[in-house]
């Protein structure tokens, strides 16, 4: 019997709903291994690094705002754009089905995968059906998520990025560290020094113009897009009415790869879907302005299928879950699956702008990250977990929100979070320092006594008045701020004393004779008699 | 027996929103459609946002579509171009060099031998300097003819230009392989400096007829 909702379904009531699992722990690249704070504070360091991403970010910012505001109806089509996505998600399942069924209709072949594991499994059952051990990707989120290059290379299957700045990333053995320029902490001479040393045949007198540095990878790359026969995408949208699918680009590499190899393979999230192919007139209003600050990107490919004579002859399409039905599940963390991926989030946070992409640990970095990441692989896979420092990886100071095209309220999802992680995390010593602080500030005499005795901590404090480091289990909150001292004096002590009695008996006097002069002096209101 | 993939993901969907129901919206479309220019206000425009991405742009009558496409053609250095089996003969009645039919049976690779090619173009919006091809039209052919040669050379009727967005995705086929472009290819990957043409065309000449 395989009745989904019968009993033999892994320990489940009969029609009781089950909480869908999260992208499981140690796969993919969803996880750091360092916590924010200990990453950031190393990448804090890298003046180059801040230097590239000041300059990148404000520029991006500053198009951003001039292409948005050009368009009198920008806040219609943002409100249009978060209604659809909320609609998509309420609407998933029948989504899903129909966009299944026309790919299918239209000579796709459409894959649905769990998990990550499962996604690099069928990519490379795929590749290998075809006697190809090496592939051509556009870049894509989804596939860096489920770490589909290292699985295919561990499958002796060669996967090349054709996107320059994921080329160059590739080549260097690196991480991405934006979603959008994701080479954005190198500069031309490191990039320089990159091609001269992996892209074979590079001509060595090359110099760091980039200009001439693009060429260099427009050569190396044209005589794989003419010979490789497998290409691996993610998507941008996947429109349930049509079967069509959508990736925005602009450099022309992605419309290489899903028109010249013979067989493509494209890898989506479920999330992505969008209902019907109307809406891609709001999409591509908000997407490129909201990401690059154009009116639109150089390049967008859609397809539908296959067609005979013109593309690949072969597509299969890769539903992927991979955490998202957990996210889907989470009443208020539900909301960030309606991101689109634009990245103007990162270019107006403080955080990211300072500790750029990698401090974060996953595919998804900055404000979006740090919401989106724990929703997909959950915060407390292990002791220690990485992924559960990413909430306070924010100083919530809104502007990611006033950023977002589809109005995702991301500082309210990061406290969100931060409570959904001290509710889960036991026992902590902040949890008893708290429990602690509630049990003396009812008792008026204890809470006396604890304040007199807050006072020794000045003994420590440096000649600034700041401590800079708190004894555990309190250095968590030292790490990363100063702490000013305890004053000398409780307020209570003070308010007691003949100092205290004097300072009030001297305020109510000068209040008292304010009184008095009030309708005598130049700067009051003069009442009409 | 265990569940297929298919049936575990789509019962985690059903599940996860029984768990949590989002808030019923209808979609607002409070958003600008259905908008149209004067035929000067919108070729303006057009132009306008076509310079701005690099494009090269000149516009011609039909009487003179021939000698402004032999001219553009001349100025490239265009000897050897590649056609789309139904664009107008009469379009490179002014050209000397060699023309090219394009068919699904030539190798895409032969491609990169033509010095470019000419299409005709489904429909553009003015707003954005987008134009839209359709995979499906006779002038417009497959995907990789305006892909791999370096130069693309495309006749825009001024009759198909549309104002917005909203306006120019309405008159799309969704069943066919569409392309939109934006100017010539472009990267800024590196130090954030605009660089164009990394594997696209690197040159984008936009002919428009402003009649017929």
């Amino acid at each position: 019997m395989s009745s989904p909702t019968g009993p033999a379904t892994q320990g489940t009531f009969l029609g009781m709903p089950a909480v869908p699992p999260r992208s499981p722990y140690g796969t993919g690249h969803l996880r750091g291994e360092r916590s924010f704070p200990r990453a950031a504070h190393d990448e804090l360091g890298n003046e180059q690094l801040r230097r590239n991403l000041g300059k990148a970010t404000h520029s991006i910012r500053a198009k951003r705002l001039a292409v948005t505001g050009e368009l009198p109806d920008w806040e219609q089509l943002r409100d249009t754009g978060s209604a659809i996505k909320t609609d998509t998600m309420n609407r998933l399942p029948e989504l899903l089905e129909q966009l299944e069924r026309k790919v299918t209709e239209r000579g796709g072949t459409v894959h649905w995968a769990r998990d990550g594991v499962e996604a690099n499994e069928i990519v490379t059952r795929l590749v290998r059906e075809t006697g190809s051990d090496e592939i051509l990707k556009v870049k894509s989120m989804a596939t860096q998520e489920i770490g589909l290059n290292e699985h295919l290379a561990s499958q002796g299957i060669a996967a090349l990025e054709t996107d320059l700045a994921e080329l160059i990333v590739q080549l260097a053995d690196d991480r991405p560290s934006h979603i959008l320029v994701p080479a954005i902490h190198r500069n031309r001479e490191e990039i320089r020094e990159i091609f001269l040393r992996h892209i074979p045949g590079v001509d060595p007198a090359l110099d760091a113009d980039p200009a001439r540095l693009a060429a260099a990878a427009r050569a190396f790359l044209r005589e794989k897009f003419m010979t490789t026969k497998v290409a691996v995408s993610g998507a941008n949208f996947g429109i349930a009415e049509t079967g069509t699918l959508a990736v925005v680009e602009s450099e022309g590499n992605g419309r290489m790869c899903l028109t010249l190899p013979e067989m493509l393979i494209t890898v989506m999230g479920i999330e992505k879907v969008l209902p019907r192919f109307q809406d891609l007139e709001v999409f591509l209003q908000l997407l490129p302005r909201s990401s690059t600050g154009e009116r639109m990107n150089p390049y967008t490919s859609l397809w539908t299928g296959v067609t005979p004579g013109d593309g690949p002859q072969e597509f299969h399409l890769v539903l992927l879950d991979n955490g998202r039905t957990a996210a889907l599940a989470d009443r208020i963390g539900r909301a960030a699956l309606n991101c689109i991926r634009c990245s103007a989030c990162l270019n107006v946070c403080p955080v990211y702008e300072r500790t750029g992409g990698h401090a974060y640990g996953s595919t998804y970095p900055g404000p979006i990250g740090a919401v989106l990441t724990p929703q997909l692989a959950g915060m407390h896979g292990a002791k220690n977990d990485p992924n559960s420092s990413l909430p306070y990886a924010s100083s919530l100071c809104g502007a990611c929100f006033d950023a977002c095209p589809v109005k995702i309220d991301i500082p309210s999802l990061l406290v969100e979070l931060r409570h959904q992680h001290t509710e889960q995390s036991g026992t902590t010593a902040e949890k008893l320092a708290m429990k602690a602080a509630a049990a003396v500030m009812k008792r008026p005499g204890l809470f006396t006594a604890a304040q007199k005795a807050a006072g020794l901590g000045r003994v420590p404090a440096g000649r600034d008045g700041t401590l800079s480091r708190l004894p555990p289990p309190l250095n968590g909150w030292s790490d990363s701020r100063d702490t000013p001292a305890p004053p000398k004096q409780t307020f209570r002590s003070w308010f007691a004393s003949a100092e205290g009695a004097a300072a009030m008996r001297a305020a109510a006097e000068e209040g008292a004779r304010h009184t008095d002069d009030a309708p005598h002096t130049d700067d009051a209101p003069q009442e009409e008699s | 027996m265990t569940a297929t993939a298919r049936e575990t993901v789509l019962r985690r969907v059903r599940d996860a929103l029984a768990l949590s129901d989002g808030p019923e919206v209808t979609v607002p479309r409070g958003y600008r459609t259905g908008r149209s220019l004067p035929d000067e206000e919108r070729l303006a425009l057009f132009v306008d946002r076509l310079v701005d991405y690099r494009a090269q742009v000149r516009t011609c009558t039909a009487a003179t579509t021939a000698a402004v496409l032999a001219e553009v053609l001349h100025t490239h250095g265009a000897r050897k171009i590649g056609v789309p089996p139904g664009l107008d003969p009469a379009w490179l009645a002014g050209f000397d060099g060699e023309t090219v039919t394009d068919s699904a049976e030539v190798p895409a690779p032969s491609l990169d031998a033509l010095d470019g090619v000419v299409t005709g173009s489904a429909v553009s919006c003015a707003e954005t300097g987008t134009i839209f091809l359709d995979g499906a039209a006779a002038d417009q052919g497959r995907r990789a003819l305006t892909l791999v040669p370096d130069l693309h050379v495309c006749v825009v009727e001024l009759s198909s230009v549309r104002t917005g967005v909203p306006e120019a995705v309405a008159q799309l086929t969704p069943e066919h392989p569409i392309t939109l472009i934006s100017g010539p290819s472009a990267t800024s990957d590196i130090e954030l400096e605009r660089v164009e043409g990394v594997h696209g065309p690197r040159t984008l000449a936009v002919v428009i007829r402003t009649d017929r």
